[in-house]
């Protein structure tokens, strides 16, 4: 045992990316790892939970946990997580907002499990199975993690001390975040580890957007061919570049894609998609309500849009629901 | 709470006499007042805004050391600057104050009085939630520009105008027609009192012309304004005359000496019964006292090739110009009046009446036109067939008073009508008939006109003419118009015929209304006639600070009334130039200006053009002069940037959950 600080990787609903990113780092990754005593990564070391639980509590200086909370394992593994970490990052979009996966927040459970386990064409399933938490078989319990109805943000289940945003967070900012923390040069509690301004501060586009800008029709990426120097928005491109945070150096812009939101809102704003939406809507050069109808129909899955990432963490949080208890599972054996 | 210490909030429940108490139990709110977090004093008062009301909160912010002020009672439209200064006379930023309406929004609109008082109670909690979050903040002042800006040149106008240039101001009176006078010009008499119009008009005329005060420009619009109240600069178009005013003696030797020996071209002024020449003057009294030239009509414009015999009877004194441009003027001012008057309802919207049709039936503007000594018949009431009417029928509220059409009463048709049916008498003997719905003469000495009129026997027919027809049913009725109405005095449907029609067209705002509206960001009413500030107690103000209203413009009115507005509107530009500074109202919005990406997005969206763009910085800038707060660019900023004061985010949310945590 060296006495280099102590760190752990967690994912929960996520996609893998974020881990993908902290491997991106190339040879920055080393910097991190002779700095720090990974203590627990389980997408790339064999470090067991039971290997958490022995520890001591804060005894991690700090646990970068990506994903959103969608089971009862992942809430546990947060809490394991919080008690024994000094810092508690959420790394990454779903973990900050509740990124992509909070989206189903726009369907009941039920649903998903129609759709993913019996109706997807891809389906294979006759005997028209669905997860159980709890199987018993010849007096022994199997028990599966319980599957919430909400997915949540990792801030909506336990105390969280820093945010790095991202779909996933960028090299640069995973980095710069790391240093500031090892550093103990770390700023206010509940921090966004990256510049607090609007993409637009750092898009190489900005000065090609008019002062009076207006629209009569939003266009999709797919559908124009996409002027590879003008500002997205005055191309008719819904780019989310005003209302994001900047920090990822303008990567999709610069890519000619428009901006999606990845890195959540400013610290100024509470809802990322309500803000996104009104500075959208305030662009549309319509006092007609019919005509407005029209220029938002051009605007298919609005949801989708300007909740990509965020719907979780947004004063909606989901779909309206009668509230039900997450499926049982069997209590779990210590060890 | 914001960096003040201990929060300490005195809480005030007015009765409002009964206005409030009477469906609210004010004592049980007082008391439960004290039981929330932060109140040191809960009170309930007979009137807060008496003088006593205002002490207790000064004795109280002394004696308990209070540091917030709440007071539950009307609309902060009526009293909020009165507790603020209380606040402010207390020695407590007058910000540290704020007001919740439990008048308008509660006891005024509920009738169960325990839901009433719970709800005050919800509004109040919001209230105390979020005065926690006030920061003092600091009006700011700027000094105030002396000229005043008067557009329109009627009889509002120029009263308004000469008010002021009176008092030493500066005025720079915008007409858009070659000569000022408006409506009023047209007329002969004016009702009740059968004055002569141009006789008492037309002194005030050359008084504006001869004003050092007075810059006056005819033929001339406002294209432009921006600023704010105190300082507004103003773009005004200058359309050519085709005459050198500076050269121009008046002298008006040059329409006699036009090629042209007749006038030959319908005449606007008399609008259309009598002819001009391509140079004329619209009638012998205009001001200024400038030929025109029309270049529609106008030989050397058309051809290039006229012997100009105006322009050598001008001789040395040049002041033809065929080549004159159209030029462009700025100024400043610090106010503006619009006095831009009224348009008259276009009888052809009503085919059933004939006007334009039949030759004999006129609006009573013509009538007017007609029965003028200067007029196009010098006085002579002569039909267009030549005939001298001997019977005639006066049509009241043609275009008003009807879902149809204009829905308001026009205020001055009935007593225009009674004063032509008593001119048209006069002049011509005839016999005559008024058709109306009501009579409605309600101003002084309207209603002995009224009466004065019965007695000269002149009918009254109550009914709305319902239509205007040439068929004759004997041969007495040959060539004459056939008025039909229902006489429902009566009960019966009525055929009168008569020589002579005169439709008395109903006031209605100009059709360009509201360009003129959106150009100096006021509002109009649904009608479409420009809206004062509040109808009773801001009756000459509009909702843009420094731009006020007079005459015809703000609704219809007769002169005594227009002027009485005109006066009104100089007194207060008057009081606005001498209290010398205005302070703005901090509500303003800001820009954080580290954390602003210059997306621009808010810089189009602002309805008084405060935000601007600056390149330097590449950060959007607000004008705080010119904001007024209304939070646009606030909602809009996608990355937070933009806050406002008195409605931060804070304030906002604190008292969205003060209303919404029940009890
Ligand atoms: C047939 C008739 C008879 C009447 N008889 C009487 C009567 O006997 N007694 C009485 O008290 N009242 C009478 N009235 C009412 C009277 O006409 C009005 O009260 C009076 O004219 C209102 O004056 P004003 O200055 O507000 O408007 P106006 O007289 O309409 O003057 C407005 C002026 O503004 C100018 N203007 C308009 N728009 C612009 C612009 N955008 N830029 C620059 N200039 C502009 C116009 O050219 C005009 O000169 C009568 C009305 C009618 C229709
Ligand atoms: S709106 Fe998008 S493309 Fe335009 S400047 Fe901002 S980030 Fe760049
Ligand atoms: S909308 Fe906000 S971020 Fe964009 S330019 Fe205006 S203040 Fe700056």
């Amino acid at each position: 045992m060296t006495d280099k600080p102590k760190v752990a990787f967690y994912w929960c609903a996520s996609c893998g990316g974020c881990e993908e990113a902290v491997v991106d780092l190339a040879e920055g990754v080393l910097n991190v790892v002779a700095a720090v005593d990974i203590a627990f990564w389980p997408v790339a070391l064999d470090f067991k939970r039971r290997d958490v639980e022995a520890m001591a509590d804060g005894a991690l200086l700090a646990s970068f946990v990506n994903g959103a909370i969608r089971t009862t394992e992942q809430e546990e593994m947060a809490h394991l997580l919080r008690h024994k970490s000094q810092v508690l990052v959420a790394f990454g979009s779903c973990a900050q907002l509740g990124g992509i996966p909070g989206l189903a927040n726009l369907s009941s459970r039920d649903e998903i499990f129609q759709t993913v386990y019996k109706e997807a064409p891809s389906t294979v399933n006759p005997e028209g199975a669905l997860p159980k938490s709890l199987h018993r078989d010849n007096g022994d319990c199997v028990s599966l993690p319980g599957f919430y109805e909400t997915v949540r943000a990792l801030n909506q289940v336990v105390d969280v001390d820093y945010y790095i945003p991202g779909c996933p967070p960028t090299p640069k900012i995973i980095q710069q975040a790391v240093e500031a923390l090892l550093s103990g040069k770390a700023p206010e509690k509940g921090s966004v580890l990256a510049p607090d301004r609007a993409l637009c501060d750092e898009c190489p586009r900005k000065d090609t957007r008019p002062e009076k800008l207006t629209l009569t029709a939003f266009k999709r990426p797919q559908e124009i061919l996409i002027d590879a120097e003008k500002c997205l928005l005055a191309q008719g491109v819904v780019c989310l570049g005003p209302a994001t945070r900047g920090g990822c150096e303008a990567l999709c812009t610069r890519g000619n894609m428009p901006c999606t939101g990845c890195f959540g809102p400013t610290s100024r704003v509470r809802d990322f998609g309500a803000k996104a939406l009104s500075a959208t809507a305030s662009i549309i050069d319509s006092n007609d309500e019919k005509q407005i109808d029209q220029i938002l129909d051009t605007l298919p899955d609005p949801v989708g849009l300007f909740y990509r990432y965020s719907l979780p963490a947004s004063l909606l949080r989901r779909k309206k629901l009668p509230e039900q208890p997450a499926t049982k599972g069997c209590a779990p054996k210590a060890g | 709470m914001n960096g003040n210490g201990n929060l300490r909030v005195g809480l005030y429940i007015c009765h409002c006499g009964t206005n409030i108490a009477g469906t609210i139990d004010v004592k049980a709110v007082a008391a439960w007042g004290e039981t929330l977090p932060g109140v040191v004093v809960s009170r309930e008062y007979k009137y807060m805004c008496s003088d006593p009301g205002q002490q207790l909160i000064v004795d109280d912010v002394r004696e308990q050391h209070l540091n917030r002020i709440v007071v539950a009672s009307c609309s902060p439209l009526l009293h909020e600057q009165t507790f603020r200064g209380a606040t402010a006379k207390a020695g407590l930023n007058p910000f540290f104050f704020h007001m919740v309406n439990v008048r308008e929004h509660d006891s005024w609109v509920h009738e169960d009085k325990q839901a009433a008082t719970e709800k005050a109670k919800d509004l109040i909690r919001a209230a105390v939630r979020r005065v926690a979050f006030h920061k003092p903040l600091e009006k700011k002042r700027v000094p105030i520009h002396p000229d005043v800006l008067i557009v329109g040149g009627g009889i509002a106008g120029i009263h308004a105008a000469l008010t002021l240039a009176n008092a030493g101001k500066h005025v720079y009176l915008v007409e858009r027609e070659p000569t000022i006078g408006g409506h009023m010009a047209k007329f002969d008499k004016t009702f009740p009192t059968l004055d002569c119009a141009a006789c008492i008009l037309t002194p005030k005329m050359t008084a504006v012309k001869k004003h050092p005060n007075i810059t006056l420009w005819t033929l001339s619009d406002v294209t432009q304004i921006e600023g704010y109240v105190g300082n507004f600069t103003v773009t005004v178009k200058r359309h050519p005359r085709y005459i050198i005013e500076d050269l121009c003696v008046g002298c008006l030797e040059c329409i006699e000496a036009c090629v042209y020996k007749q006038a030959k071209y319908p005449d606007e002024f008399n609008l259309g019964l009598g002819k001009r020449k391509p140079i004329y003057i619209p009638f012998p009294q205009a001001v200024p006292q400038l030929p025109v030239i029309d270049r529609e009509t106008c030989i050397e414009f058309k051809s290039g090739r006229c012997k100009k015999t105006c322009v050598e009877v001008c001789g040395d004194r040049k002041a033809i110009d065929f080549k004159q441009q159209e030029s462009t003027e700025t100024i400043n001012v610090g106010s503006v009046i619009l006095a831009t008057g009224f348009q008259v309802f276009d009888a052809r919207r009503l085919p059933y009446y004939g006007y334009g049709k039949f030759p004999n039936v006129y609006t009573s503007l013509e009538a007017e036109r007609l029965i003028n000594a200067a007029g196009p018949t010098q006085g002579e009431v002569i039909l267009r067939d030549g005939r001298k009417p001997k019977t005639v029928g006066i049509l009241h509220c043609i275009g008003s008073r009807d879902e149809n059409t204009n829905r308001w009463c026009s205020r001055v048709c009935c007593m225009y009508s009674l004063k032509l049916a008593h001119l048209i008498k006069e002049h011509t003997g005839a016999e005559i008939f008024n058709f109306y719905i009501d009579i409605r003469t309600p101003g002084k000495g309207f209603e002995e006109f009224y009466q004065r009129l019965l007695n000269e026997g002149v009918h009254f027919i109550r009914g709305k003419g319902a239509e205007i027809n040439t068929w004759p049913l004997d041969p007495s009725e040959e060539g004459k118009l056939i008025i039909r109405v229902e006489d429902t005095l009566i009960g019966k449907i009525r055929r009168i015929p008569v020589d002579m029609v005169v439709l008395s067209v109903g006031l209605e705002p100009h059709a360009d209304a509201g360009d003129v509206r959106r150009l100096f960001n006021i509002s109009c009413s649904s009608e479409g006639w420009f809206l004062e500030r509040h109808p009773k107690l801001a009756p000459v103000n509009t909702f843009t600070d420094g731009i006020f209203l007079a005459g015809c413009c703000q609704g219809p009115k007769d002169i005594p009334d227009s002027v009485a507005q005109a006066g009104a509107a100089a007194a207060e530009s008057l009081a606005l130039i001498d209290s010398k500074f205005v302070e703005l109202e901090p509500n303003t919005a800001y820009i954080l200006e580290e954390a602003c990406s210059g997306c621009k997005t808010c810089i189009p969206l602002c309805p008084y053009s405060a935000i601007s763009f600056v390149e330097a910085k590449k950060k959007a800038e607000i004008n705080e002069a010119l904001c007024k707060g209304c939070g646009t660019c606030v909602a809009a900023c996608p990355s937070g940037s933009i806050r406002q004061n008195l409605f931060e985010d804070e304030e906002i949310f604190e008292e969205i959950k003060g209303v919404l945590a029940h009890a």
